[in-house]
């Protein structure tokens, strides 16, 4: 097994010329009285992608992003520099910049802590390196695989764009308090888009899995099963009829339609905007915020996840997290700095897109549990409503609440029978108000395929979502049908 | 390593020596550095300062027709030679593709105009935190349902780009871009309302005066307050100019090239066609000075100009960079990499004039999440805004999602306002349509 801390020491120090003893320096000009949270966070990082198009290799790519951040906190002010290129000089000028922050000048006392190297709690993933687990021919042949079993699937199709992309990210995070931590983050990618045309009519669908492997986890097998069902999504969309608009009861299917409930309490319940008391579940921690039955976590410790990480990106292993349990409001997702303006600890889910990014509270996977009831059950008792399968992307404005996502597979029900597909149906609804309209819960969870983007204020990170089969009565669909 | 405009030129013809000697055919780079400021300043108080330095280095090989790009973000020796390898490597295993390579020769840009974007921001940390707090402080004033405030912030960046290919081209391209907003909840009956403003220009001496962006992000949180959601049905649809710019894009993408050669835009065939109504134009003017989308050539150095993309509501050009004129048997039309500067002409109506000419219908002035397919033209987005009676504006609205077709939208447009929005790569006023599908209670 790959020992991270060595690692980083190898990819990371040892090219900059940095040993863990230049960190004195550093830190002698980090460290004063005034400033309760100083870190220096390194990323080297590779990325790799390859995408077919017209049965042909038509584009790769190669990407190298290294440098580190440092932050400086005091109180609730944060002063943050990053650079590009590691080495001395520029630690002790982004120092000198983020401690800019801390209105005091040179501090009297100062802290030099002595060096503690964390090993791991947990190694959720390999530390194999996705980019060079198989060789380019390899690749490049599960593309046309891809491409075939998609042709293969219809008559129909007429344009297949497979895509891979592997990336491979190791870490260093050294703090104030002495800790070194570090850690090795595998991530790959397959994604397939098609265009299949009927008749002069033409549609489109994506699927897409991936999660923290290297690429001998994507089987022929695997990418048959993608192939298939996006072929077959995009049929299914050339016979839909288009969504219905108005309030009506709407039963979600298990997996990635656990977008609802990240978007619909996620955000709400991240630390930062409750400490400030911008989102509609601040100060209600002990209230009944959804349906009896409905418990929600966070997971960031899941093995291999697209979500998962061994420690945050502020060094804090990852954890599971109840947020809801049985209705009730239970506990936020904090980072470092706003668990300690809260008087709390960390959940480990301080995360960052980059080193030139500053760390806020995010998701890693959320999930709700299981409930009792089969599927099929859930939907026999719909009288007349929407059968939402699958689901594009989503969006909340946490402070009214509101959100709204998309369905890329959805189905009319009535009198307990699945009738016909519909297309365009856009779910909007107010998350507290829609957590308590939930009336059943199925037995069936199940966690996305690995797909999870997750943006806020600017900044992507990967996450996961999952939940079982739910209902969820009077929810507004949009549409344009009748 | 110190960045200058000399050393990007020098580090671009180097990479272009180095790639030609591992046995490229073409190539074309580009590097970029770039540096900025950025605080954000919260209840009076400084919350984040950050200070930004950005570089980069991307480069195309072509090996005959085969292509491998590569990018880095670290500028060091052992890098730059690691991207070069990774470029030339790649290109060793993708397709021979006979629409690939550098646009044509005699389409590069050979003259380069000053457009007057380079205009650096003196301003430090100190002052850039006290003109935050002005403009926060603006806003907290404004009303007592303002209760909490989401910060105000600043932001000024610099930087420099050259881009080179292997006919010789070579430009350099320097900007700047400034920005100040503010966001505030107001409260009212215990529910929570969020809403901002800002203003970004290149000029810091043009941007709005902080206190008005203050007020007006105030204002536009308290306007929201106490929304309704109203009944199921069809309505016209007035958009500020904001939200009519995202039509606007949607558009753009589906007349761009590669929406079309993958047949994947429900305009496929559109050139010549009426689009929109009679009385629309959009046009291109690439060199408005201190223009957010001026530039002088575009992302393959293909010289730009001035031109139509609809006149009479007719479609005069698709958008196109040399890869999709080539597979599409026609000419690029320099737009490898966007558009640059988009100007959607008015009907002349004043915002006032538009809600009378609206009477009944909905304001929409936000949008939430996303469901619009450039392949069909379905259309549909949670809204919010505001309900108008007799050309009087109401309550507000919430949680409602809008709905219809593109192809359908675009030809019920019934007048652009002259309320201008001049922030970003398009200008244009608020846009008034026929009908759309309202899905609410």
């Amino acid at each position: 097994m790959t020992d991270p801390l060595r690692d980083a020491q190898a990819t990371i120090l040892d090219p900059a010329g940095l040993s863990i003893n230049d960190f004195d320096a550093v830190f002698a000009k980090l460290n004063s009285s005034t400033i309760d949270l100083a870190d220096i966070y390194f990323q080297v990082s590779r990325k790799e992608s390859w995408a077919l198009e017209d049965q042909i290799v038509k584009s790769g790519n190669y990407s190298i992003s290294q440098g580190f951040g440092v932050r400086a906190v005091s109180g609730e002010q944060t002063g943050f520099a990053y650079s590009d290129e590691i080495n001395l000089n520029a630690l002790l000028e982004s120092v000198t910049a983020a401690r800019a922050i801390s209105k005091s000048g040179t501090s009297h006392s100062v802290n030099i802590p002595s060096w503690k190297p964390q090993p791991n709690k947990h190694q959720l993933y390999t530390g194999t390196n996705p980019l060079n687990s198989i060789d380019e021919e390899a690749k490049i042949a599960l593309l046309h695989f891809a491409d075939k079993a998609a042709r293969k699937h219809s008559t129909y199709v007429t344009q297949v764009i497979p895509s891979l992309s592997a990336s491979y990210e190791n870490i260093l995070i050294v703090n104030n308090e002495g800790s070194l931590v570090a850690d090795i983050r595998p991530m790959i990618h397959m994604g397939m888009s098609v265009i299949v045309e009927k008749e002069g009519e033409r549609e489109t669908a994506n699927y897409s899995a991936g999660g923290r492997y290297d690429l001998n986890w994507l089987t022929e097998e695997k990418i048959e099963g993608y192939a298939h069902e996006a072929v077959r999504l995009a049929l299914l969309k050339l016979n839909a009829k288009p969504s219905p608009a108005g309030e009506m009861d709407v039963v979600l299917g298990n997996g990635w339609p656990g977008v609802l409930l990240h978007e619909a309490v996620g955000h709400g319940l991240e630390s930062d905007f409750n400490r400030k008391g911008t989102s509609v579940f601040s100060d209600r921690i002990g209230e009944k915020v959804a349906s009896a039955g409905v418990t929600v976590v966070d997971d960031g410790a899941m093995q291999d996840r697209r979500g998962s990480l061994n420690v945050d990106d502020e060094g804090t292993p990852t954890q599971c997290t109840t947020l809801i349990d049985d209705g009730i409001l239970v506990g936020y997702m904090h980072d470092k700095l706003n668990a300690r303006l809260m008087n709390t600890v960390s959940t480990g889910n301080g995360r960052r897109q980059s080193y030139s990014h500053l760390p806020m509270p995010r998701m890693t996977n959320t999930y709700m549990r299981a409930g009792d009831h089969d599927p099929e059950e859930i939907i026999a008792s719909m009288d007349k409503g929407l059968y939402a399968v699958n689901f594009g992307g989503g969006q909340v404005d946490i402070t009214s609440g509101q959100f709204v996502f998309s369905s890329s597979e959805a189905y009319m029900v009535e009198k307990g029978k699945i009738l016909y597909p519909v297309k365009g149906a856009t779910l909007i609804g107010n998350g507290p108000q829609v957590m308590q309209q939930i009336t059943m819960i199925g037995n069936d969870l199940a966690l996305d395929p690995g797909i999870g983007v997750c943006g806020k204020a600017g900044q992507s990170v990967p996450v996961g979502v999952g939940q079982p089969t739910i209902k969820i009565t009077n929810l507004t669909v949009g549409g344009t049908g009748s | 390593m110190k960045l200058s405009q000399q050393s990007l030129l020098d580090l671009a013809d180097q990479v272009l020596a180095t790639a030609k000697k591992q046995g490229a055919t073409s190539a074309s780079v580009g590097v970029n550095y770039g540096n900025g400021l950025s605080v954000d300043v919260r209840k009076g108080a400084v919350e984040t300062l950050e200070y930004n330095r950005d570089q980069g280095l991307g480069l195309t090989v072509y090996f005959g027709q085969k292509k491998g790009h590569a990018s880095t973000a670290d500028l060091t020796e052992q890098a730059i030679k690691d991207t070069v390898d990774a470029a030339c490597r790649i290109a060793r295993y993708t397709a021979e593709d006979e629409f690939s390579g550098l646009a044509d020769a005699e389409l590069m840009a050979t003259e380069f105009a000053d457009l007057d974007l380079y205009h650096p921001w003196d301003i430090n940390a100190e002052q850039a935190i006290e003109l935050a707090i002005e403009c926060e402080a603006a806003g907290l004033a404004y009303s007592n349902k303002i209760d909490n405030s989401e910060g105000s912030g600043v932001t000024t960046y610099k930087g420099v780009s050259v881009a080179a290919n292997s006919h010789g081209f070579v430009g350099v391209s320097r900007g700047s871009q400034h920005g100040l907003s503010a966001s505030f909840i107001a409260k009212e009956n215990d529910a929570m309302q969020r809403d901002h403003w800002y203003s970004s220009h290149r000029v810091a001496d043009k941007l709005e005066a902080a206190a008005t962006i203050g007020e007006k992000a105030a204002k536009r949180a308290v306007e929201r307050l106490n929304p309704r959601k109203i009944e199921t049905t069809k309505s016209p649809i007035l958009l500020s100019p904001n939200i009519a710019k995202t039509l606007i894009s949607s558009y753009i993408s589906a007349v761009s090239g590669s929406a079309l050669y993958h047949k994947a835009t429900f305009l496929l065939d559109s050139l010549g066609t009426p689009v929109f109504p009679e009385f629309m134009r959009i046009h291109e003017t690439p060199f408005l000075l201190q223009g957010s989308g001026s530039a002088s050539f575009d992302g393959e150095g293909v010289t730009l100009k001035n031109k139509d993309l609809v006149t009479e509501g007719i479609v005069q050009t698709y958008l196109l960079g040399s890869y999709s004129a080539r597979k599409l048997g026609l000419k690029s039309t320099a737009n490898a990499g966007g558009t640059f500067n988009l100007n959607v002409e008015s009907t002349g109506e004043n915002f006032t004039e538009l809600l009378a000419k609206m009477g009944t219908g909905l304001f929409v002035t936000e949008l939430i999440g996303s469901s619009v397919s450039i392949m069909t033209g379905d259309y549909s987005r949670g809204a919010s805004g505001f309900w108008v009676e007799n050309g009087e504006i109401q309550f507000p609205v919430e949680e409602v999602t809008i709905a219809g077709n593109l192809k359908r939208l675009f030809k019920g447009i019934v007048a652009i306002g002259n309320d201008i929005d001049t922030r970003g790569n398009t200008r244009m006023g608020s846009m008034l349509i026929d009908e759309m599908t309202i899905a609410g209670k």
